[in-house]
């Protein structure tokens, strides 16, 4: 495993001079990566500034918003409240990871048709929730999709289209099969 | 905010883990699904120099029936309980509980080990493993040992584990029939922490008396409360309103509130036994048959 994974090198910021790191080689995005981090080194900060992937936000910080939502090995979590060590050996899947060969997934087709976000911030979280969901539930009420998103907040208050969004993602997917996506 | 510097393991085994927390006596916190812990450290409350990650440890997660007990293992994730039909069948206040944990995100991390032994009195499984009679099972450099959740949690953070010891599995004794059971609680916002809840187990005879109950309250004192006088009052009664608001209004008395953000002690106290009469009522018709 060790001898395929590309190398990545965490940026100065991220690194106390003389601090012991760790060793981990982590499936980012269907990519395996390799990398030294420092135990404290939380996953979402290894995502935006070691690997650039900045598309995953930091909200709140205080596991709240769910604005860094991520999937890890297929569930969402809040990845400001996971350590990079605790991702070693797992799958993790952004933001960035959901679009297929340069093409949207279902679930951001139907957030940019049904205008599911108005300042964005929450949006990624929120996509990566809904792709999670849609792939336990093809076919959520309201109120299922409602229960989903709780850990995601939208400060723009634009749960109605979010909603509308992400049925319509749904009932896109049963009509069409699925061309991957994350899940 | 990142959290203070730590050294990290990451042992595959209950016995690696256990002599890594002894080699670090008292300095050493277990990870386990983190949504605690890395908070209070990342917010400096909390600045352990070693934490033992348990989540590598293979079959530590798990929720079986086995010898007379429901077995939970520690690392079992909170929506684990909610994919499980056993425990909807047979154990819904478990279910109850874990649908009313934080969100869905949260809950795909946070584990019932975790829970039950963070010893936050808004925790809110340690008052159902009170009302359902659980034992919690560890392992410690001088062996196994059970401690039952009623008299594992002395003050605020403060349990029967020793700095030494691992929480491995919660057990439950396993569900009779005509047994019914259930938890609630009231929150300031959607998946906040109780201003207060409770948890009731009962189990009736075939005329509708109450042959066992079990009443454990979540965030009304410096630990979640086991109320046992008030089951004791129910049991070999009939199970009509009557009893059950009389033992409702002794859960209240057994409630220690404190005034807090969450809301005064005079409203936690009141809440605590419309609560306690709520879930009874859930359980007595649930050992009915009903939902």
């Amino acid at each position: 495993m060790a001898a395929t994974a590309r190398p990545v090198t965490p940026a100065a910021a991220l690194t106390t001079s003389g601090a012991p790191t760790t060793k981990i080689h982590i499936t980012v995005n269907g990519q395996l990566l390799s990398a030294d981090v420092e135990p404290r080194t939380l996953l979402v900060y290894f995502l935006r500034e070691v690997l650039g992937l900045t598309g995953t936000h930091v909200g709140c910080d205080t596991t709240n918003c769910g604005a860094c939502t991520v999937h890890l090995d297929g569930r969402p979590v809040k990845s400001c409240t996971v350590l990079a060590v605790q991702a070693n050996g797992r799958k993790v899947t952004t933001v960035e990871g959901l679009e297929v060969g340069g093409k949207l997934s279902p679930v951001q087709q139907a957030f940019y048709e049904e205008h599911g976000l108005q300042c964005g911030f929450c949006t990624p979280g929120m996509m990566m929730t809904a792709t999670a969901l849609l792939a336990r539930n093809p076919n959520p009420s309201d109120a299922e999709v409602r229960d989903a998103i709780r850990g995601n907040l939208c400060r723009c208050t634009g749960y109605v289209n979010i909603v509308k969004a992400i049925k319509a993602a749904g009932k896109k997917m049963q009509e069409t099969p699925p061309a991957g996506g994350g899940a | 905010m990142i959290p203070p510097q730590f050294e990290y393991y990451a042992p595959t085994s209950v016995d690696d883990a256990v002599a890594l927390l002894s080699r670090f006596n008292g300095e050493a916190k277990v990870l386990a699904g983190g949504h605690s812990l890395l908070p209070l450290m990342k917010l400096r409350l909390a600045a352990p120099s070693v934490l033992v990650d348990i989540n590598r440890i293979d079959g530590l997660s798990y929720i079986r029936e086995e010898g007379g007990h429901l077995k939970i293992g520690a690392t079992t994730r909170t929506n684990d309980l909610l994919d499980s039909a056993l425990l909807h069948r047979s154990y819904p206040i478990l279910t109850d509980a874990a649908q009313e944990i934080a969100d869905p995100l949260v809950r795909n991390l946070g584990t019932v080990g975790g829970n039950v032994c963070h010893g936050d009195p808004g925790n809110d499984l340690p008052a159902c493993m009170m009302a359902l009679g659980a034992v919690y099972a560890l392992a410690g450099p001088e062996g196994p040992r059970t401690v039952p959740a009623s008299q594992f949690y002395k003050d605020t953070f403060v349990t029967a584990v020793e700095p030494t010891e691992l929480l491995v599995e919660v057990r439950i004794p396993q569900a009779v029939t005509r047994q019914g059971s259930a938890y609630h609680k009231i929150e300031k916002r959607v998946g906040d922490f109780a201003m207060a809840g409770a948890a009731a187990r009962v189990v009736l005879d075939d005329s509708g008396n109450v042959t066992a109950a079990g009443i454990g309250l979540t965030g009304v004192g410096a630990t979640a409360i086991h109320a046992a006088k008030a089951a004791a009052a129910l049991v070999g009664q009939p199970a009509d309103d009557a009893h059950l608001l009389q033992a409702a209004k002794i859960a209240q008395e057994e409630s220690e509130p404190m005034s807090d953000l969450r809301g005064p002690a005079e409203y936690k106290r009141a809440m605590a036994g419309v609560l306690t009469h709520r879930v009874l009522s859930r359980a007595v018709a649930r050992a009915k048959g009903g939902a």
